[in-house]
């Protein structure tokens, strides 16, 4: 039921509230679940996505990894990070993690965003770029948590997955997920994702991995996209996903007090200007000063 | 009345042209910086096209300011050592906000509070333009961390509340004292200004031109 | 595949792509399906979710395969004989095999002939001038009555059990570990896990591809891996089975229609040239059961054979003129790839047509294969891309560095369409012929290869009507009945292929009862006739088209099992069956061996086999009757001693690779490689040594990338853009190479510069004592295409093939590698 609502709860540099008269209704909180457990890494959802999404990084070089592109742009909205760990030793684990966006609840990048309504987040949970709003000047980046966004070469505007909201939109799944060969990649109501993870992680236990978990990080909210993991007590394992994503404390103070208080700031200075001069009149010379002016 | 007209002159046309051209650069990037800091302000965006030309012209007046004020600063900085005078002529702000000071300490071409202002924007604009440059999309912001860049923005924009705020005061101190434009747009300041304001100023540039 | 027919009757996958699911073990060895068949791996993670399954992975790299493995253990490559015969040692010692299955399903109880024997790393008969064997005494016991003699006690010394047991005895875990690297405890775990599934309602699985075929071994490392299903009782079984997945969406469907040089559609072989008498071609291949009551299906050999040259030569074969035996090609010898370019390269070939094939880029030795092909007088390349061999003559620096001065060779580009540019069928590594439609229009003046033939066939008839010409007859005689005679159409083909009847077919106990209309198709082999009044294009394919229609267009996904069994979504070969040999899923008595997982059993209340698959077998054999599962061998049953089927041995027997690292075979080191592998003199002479190339190279292929063809599509060339090679960190570290840098591999035969990717996946492993470190070399880069231009990764590679297939030992050979 209404997976693929495109109502928008909340909107970039918008003091105001979205509209909210469907709120009640039964929108459906959706999730991507990433089981790392299942992904060999075969890039199809990164085809998939330059497929759907019509979008083609330039044909890059080889820097000494499996990874390609290295590294997400603006036209690579997802990418495989492969990390080799032995958590036991003489116990090679070949990680493979599908990069991205992570979809939070609580986006920094929406909250770093000075553009009315460049980044939107639909009440089912998506976050989506808006890139006719954006202004190309990446405080996205820097409010990420996840090193997610990327300003494009070509039109300096900023990217990053959609979460296929296009697809979703219409009741179907994103491309990635539609593209996986392995089930690695699920979609669905968030209750259901973590469900299915659920019954991941007990057949990972069995399987020796003690410490397998569900990410779904408390510190930005939740995210819409999750993540199974073998060693959910070590996620900097995966390539170095964060293990206690929050938004960054410079970040919340800058958007956060910051932004009002400063703003009041600059009026009431401005104010208390104009009500001294009100008050107490000009600073003037005395006349007796222009008559002893030495002759 | 030949004396209350009697001109003094305060600032030379290079001099004047530079002032403005930093404050016009200030206002175009206190405008613009507003602009992308609260959605409040956000329609100043109108003023420069829209706001992915904002996001534009921002850096680049900025480094235009920079090298106005850094040719500013050479011009004023002789003036705006503060002196054992200064901070004596400091206890008595209230009474001078007051409009109710008597027998001040003599003040040489600047007040205190005009040397507070001076070098509040020696140490405000390089940081501005240092943390700007860490922000800078799309030339240079990709060159550094994003916890620096986090730190930048942040440092930026508070450098900024501190400069804006300060020019309010300056703006303000301007208008409230009778006089004082005229120092900024024709270079002269009447003699009883110079004197009521910058005694000692007053004293040096009358004797020099005894001289 | 010349490993499976030897051993089971049939050179194919035996169970299917869905039926993964169903194992409880999966072994991946020889291969690397996640990375080379990643949908189908999809089967492997279903089976893991659902089933509790277990994944092992064994090869030399930490692939993409062992990244979502419950077990991984390294090897060296070409060492797999070494390890799976040291499997079939432990599974006989420790008792873990599945006797019923064994004693009634295998030739174990069937005695060998006397003269029958190996010693010192040969097998009875080796002539070593010839470098091949007399194979006359590899052979079973024959009783008076023409049948094998057995003793079902398994007590006679010279039963196949025995002589097995004696053979696997040298390959202790201090000896597999000694020669494969592997450390032996993990060795003995992967024994423990695999022997586990001896127990009847317990399946192992095996995946394989390329790693097991690109050998001078390949066919015998598979042999030893199918014996070891057949010890444990797998074959026949859901969730068990051999499964050679194939790599090109269509490649099962080529060696199903025979496009490889002596064979003939449907496994059928062509005569060789000292057999010119039509009835004995017939005789040799017309399998008598070896054992009383067995069903040795090529018995039907003739009618396969005869419906084949109606379907050909129409009218103009007749029984008179043997069905035109004698316009079909006598083979001298076998004319595979390795052995055309060796007659290019001697300068005995003036044309060649290379169609939808780029031998420069796939076959090894490049430096030989641009000399051959420069000696040509002519060259057609087929293809919908400009492929390597199509600019073999042209200068691209150091990838390609020839001098086109000096090359003669006219060269015709054809281009083609691809497969989603037109109708048509796809055989897929599960036999399953699937119809497909044209999804666009080919570019520019593509045509379908059909298309393309079919204007060389006529111009070429046109040219022998008009002028005549020596032996003009299987030119103007063949058949030709496309409505567009220029473009037949996939649809004709395939009616072609399914068969029809030639006259009115009557019921031979009632003549007067005509079963198949003249001129109508057939319903399937079961009514071909060797009187000429049916033909048929490829008899297995029979059904396939049939008067309900074309079935491989049908998209009924039902599973009504629920074991993943889909007999209403397209068609199987043979006769819609999924899941081969399944009558061995039942024990002796037709009860399923693991009623979970019914495929068939007997039903006695309807005195016929039933269940959700075709029975592999004479519907109303009843289990008393004793006909074997492997319908295919006239003996029933499955062969562990593959008598004369194979051209190094009954036994699988480990021989090093021509190039080895360690110099000598610790089983023998009087035989240290495939004694009966060809080798050419000139490739004898190219082979290097451990002393001047120390390290083992290997080429592979990744999932980014589909052979050479998808670095010409640009996602894929995004995906992985240019040329790497891969090496351990103890190797990099010793050669200070980091990630990243540039570096220059060598063989004997040429030298390839790519980007090092340095890994903890490639381990150091102590082999014979020594260390041996292996440089993992994938292929997918040369001078054409959109990716960055590389080398092609065969310049490396050594000529030479398998003894029975000729596949080309791309997976083990030596290199040596510096910073370039």
């Amino acid at each position: 039921m209404a997976l693929q609502t495109l109502d928008i709860q909340r909107r970039s540099a918008t003091t105001t509230p979205s509209p909210d008269v469907r709120q009640n209704l039964q929108t459906i909180e959706v999730a991507k679940l990433i089981d790392v457990s299942k992904c060999i890494g075969c890039k199809a959802c990164q085809s998939a996505c330059m497929e759907w999404n019509d979008v083609r990084d330039e044909i890059g070089v080889n820097v000494g990894v499996y990874d390609n592109p290295p590294d997400l742009t603006a036209d690579s909205w997802t990418v495989m990070r492969f990390s080799e760990v032995e958590v036991e030793k003489d116990k090679l684990e070949w990680l493979i993690r599908k990069d991205g966006c992570m979809h939070c609840a609580d986006p920094g990048c929406l909250k770093a965003c000075p553009s009315p309504g460049a980044i939107i987040q639909y009440s089912n949970g998506i976050v989506d770029f808006q890139e006719e709003h954006c202004i190309g000047c990446g405080y996205c980046i820097a409010g990420c948590p996840f090193n997610v966004p990327r300003i494009s070469k070509k039109d300096n505007k900023a990217y990053k997955c959609t979460l296929c909201s296009d697809r979703v939109g219409v009741g179907m799944e994103p491309a990635c997920v539609k593209s996986c060969p392995t089930g690695a990649l699920v979609f669905g109501s968030k209750e259901d994702m973590i469900g299915h993870a659920t019954g991941r992680i007990v057949d990972l236990k069995e399987r020796g991995y003690a410490n397998a978990g569900l990410y779904d990080p408390q510190g930005v909210g939740g995210t819409h996209v999750m993540y199974v993991l073998q060693h959910a007590d070590q996620p900097e394992l995966y390539h170095g996903l964060p293990k206690n994503p929050s938004i960054s404390v410079m970040v919340s103070l800058w958007k956060g007090v910051t932004k009002p208080l400063m703003s009041l700031g600059l009026g009431f200075v401005a104010l208390a200007g104009f009500f001294h001069f009100i008050k107490v009149g000009p600073s003037k010379e005395d006349e007796s000063e222009h008559e002893s002016e030495p002759h | 009345m030949l004396n209350k007209t009697r001109l003094v002159a305060r600032y030379t046309a290079g001099e004047r042209m530079n002032h403005w051209f930093v404050a016009m650069t200030f206002i175009l990037l206190a405008l613009s910086g507003l602009a992308l800091f609260h959605p409040f302000f956000f329609f100043l965006t109108n003023l420069f096209g829209g706001g992915p030309w904002t996001r534009i012209l921002h850096p680049f007046i900025g480094v235009v300011m920079f090298v106005s004020f850094l040719s500013l600063v050479v011009k004023f900085w002789s003036n705006n050592f503060i002196t054992r005078a200064d901070l004596e002529w400091q206890k008595h702000l209230g009474e001078i906000l007051a409009n109710t000071a008597t027998d001040l300490p003599e003040v040489g071409k600047y007040n205190i509070g005009q040397k507070y202002l001076f070098w509040a924007l020696v140490v405000i604009i390089p940081t501005l333009v240092l943390t700007g440059f860490v922000i800078w999309r799309p030339y240079f912001a990709a060159f550094f961390p994003i916890p620096v860049i986090r730190v930048a923005v942040l440092v930026h924009s508070v450098a900024a509340f501190i400069a804006i705020s300060a020019i309010i005061v300056h703006i303000y101190a301007a208008i409230w004292t009778s006089g004082s434009i005229r120092a900024m747009t024709r270079g002269t300041v009447s003699a009883a200004w110079a004197k009521h304001h910058h005694a000692a100023w007053y004293k040096k540039v009358t004797e020099e031109n005894k001289l | 595949m010349a490993s499976l027919a030897p051993t089971f009757g049939r050179g194919a996958m035996t169970n299917h792509w869905v039926d993964i699911k169903n194992a409880n073990l999966i072994v991946v060895m020889g291969g690397n399906a996640a990375e080379a068949h990643p949908c189908g791996f999809k089967w492997v993670t279903e089976a893991k979710a659902h089933n509790k399954a277990r994944l092992i992975v064994v090869d030399p790299r930490f692939t993409r395969s062992a990244a979502v493995a419950d077990y991984y253990a390294p090897i060296r490559s070409g060492s797999d004989i070494a390890f799976l015969g040291g499997m079939i040692n432990y599974l006989i010692t420790h008792d873990k095999i599945q006797h019923e299955y064994v004693k009634n399903y295998s030739d174990a109880t069937f005695l060998v002939n006397g003269d029958y024997d190996f010693g010192d790393g040969l097998f009875s008969g080796y002539d070593k001038d010839k470098r091949s064997y007399d194979k006359s005494s590899w052979s079973y016991q024959k009783g008076a009555d023409g049948y094998v003699l057995v003793d079902n006690t398994l007590q006679h010394p010279r039963c196949v059990f025995n002589l097995m047991k004696q053979h696997y005895s040298r390959y202790t875990p201090e000896m597999v570990s000694r020669i494969t690297g592997t450390p032996e405890e993990q060795f003995l775990h992967i024994c423990e896990m695999v022997a586990e599934t001896a127990a009847p309602n317990r399946t192992t699985t095996f995946l394989y591809a390329l790693g097991w075929t690109q050998h001078s071994i390949g066919s015998q490392n598979i042999r030893t891996m199918a014996m070891v299903q057949i010890l444990l009782g797998n074959m026949g079984m859901a969730g068990g089975g051999v499964n050679a997945l194939r790599g090109h969406s269509n490649i099962q469907g080529l060696t199903d229609l025979g496009l490889l040089s002596n064979m003939l559609p449907g496994y059928m072989t062509l005569a060789g040239d000292k057999e010119q008498d039509f009835t004995a071609y017939l005789a040799s291949r017309t399998l008598k059961p070896l054992r009383p009551g067995q069903m040795s299906y090529w018995q039907n050999y003739p009618k396969f054979h005869v419906s084949l040259m109606k379907s050909w030569y129409g009218d103009a074969a007749t029984k008179d003129n043997n069905w035109c035996f004698d316009w079909l090609p006598k083979l001298d010898k076998i004319y595979d790839v390795l052995q055309v370019f060796e007659l290019m390269h001697q300068g005995k070939m003036n044309g060649y047509f290379a169609q939808g094939f780029n031998p420069l880029a796939s076959f090894p030795n490049k430096a030989k294969i641009g000399g051959a092909l420069a000696k040509l007088k002519y060259l057609v390349v087929i293809d919908p891309l400009a492929t390597e061999t199509s600019e073999f003559w042209k200068n691209f620096g150091e990838f390609n560095d020839v001098d086109p001065n000096k090359i003669q060779t006219e060269v015709f580009r054809l281009p083609s369409t691809c497969f989603a540019e037109e109708d048509g069928s796809l055989v897929s590594s599960s036999r399953v012929l699937q119809w497909h439609y044209k999804g666009a229009d080919a570019p520019g003046e593509a045509r379908g290869d059909a298309e393309i033939m079919a204007g060389l066939f006529l111009r070429l008839q046109g040219m022998y009507k008009k002028d005549g010409g020596t032996f003009p007859d299987p030119i103007l005689n063949l058949t030709w009945p496309y409505i567009i005679p220029h473009s037949p159409s996939s649809e004709e083909l395939a009616k072609e292929f399914n068969g029809k009847a030639v006259t009115d077919l009557t019921d031979p106990k009632d003549p007067t009862k005509v079963l198949v209309k003249m001129g109508e198709q057939l319903a399937g082999f079961a009514q071909l006739r060797d009187d000429g009044s049916t033909s048929s294009g490829c008899w297995i394919f029979s059904g396939a088209w049939t008067q309900a229609g074309n079935l491989m267009a049908r998209r009924d996904n039902a599973d009504p099992s629920g074991l993943g069994n889909t007999p209403n979504w397209a068609f199987a070969w043979p006769a819609n069956r999924r899941i081969i040999y399944n009558r061995a899923s039942c024990d002796a008595a037709g009860k399923p061996w693991d009623p979970t997982r019914t495929v068939i059993s007997w039903s006695s209340r309807q005195n016929k086999w039933v269940g959700m698959d075709v029975p592999d077998m004479r519907l109303d054999a009843a289990p008393d009757e004793n006909v074997g599962p492997f319908i295919m061998n006239p003996e029933g049953v499955a062969r562990l001693f593959a008598v004369d089927k194979m051209a190094e041995g009954p036994f699988p027997e480990h021989y090093e690779p021509f190039e080895t690292p360690i110099g000598t075979n610790p089983l023998h080191p009087n035989v240290i490689s495939n004694p009966a592998a060809r080798v050419f003199k000139s490739d004898m002479e190219a082979f290097g040594t451990a002393r001047d190339f120390p390290y083992v190279g290997t080429t592979y292929r990744l999932t980014e990338h589909f052979h050479f063809w998808t670095k010409h599509a640009r996602i894929n060339a995004i995906l992985q853009p240019q040329q790497f090679v891969e090496i351990g960190e103890d190797l990099a570290k010793s050669k200070g190479i980091k990630g990243g840098d540039w570096v220059k591999v060598m063989s004997n035969r040429g030298y390839i510069k790519a980007v090092a990717v340095v890994t903890k996946r490639l381990k150091t492993l102590t082999v014979n004592g020594q260390p041996v470190y292996t440089v993992g070399i994938p292929i997918h880069w040369g001078f054409k295409g959109l990716t960055k231009n590389g080398f092609l990764a065969n310049t490396l590679t050594p000529y030479v093939g398998d003894a029975n297939t000729q596949t080309p030992e791309f997976k083990s050979f030596l290199v040596n590698i510096e910073k370039a």
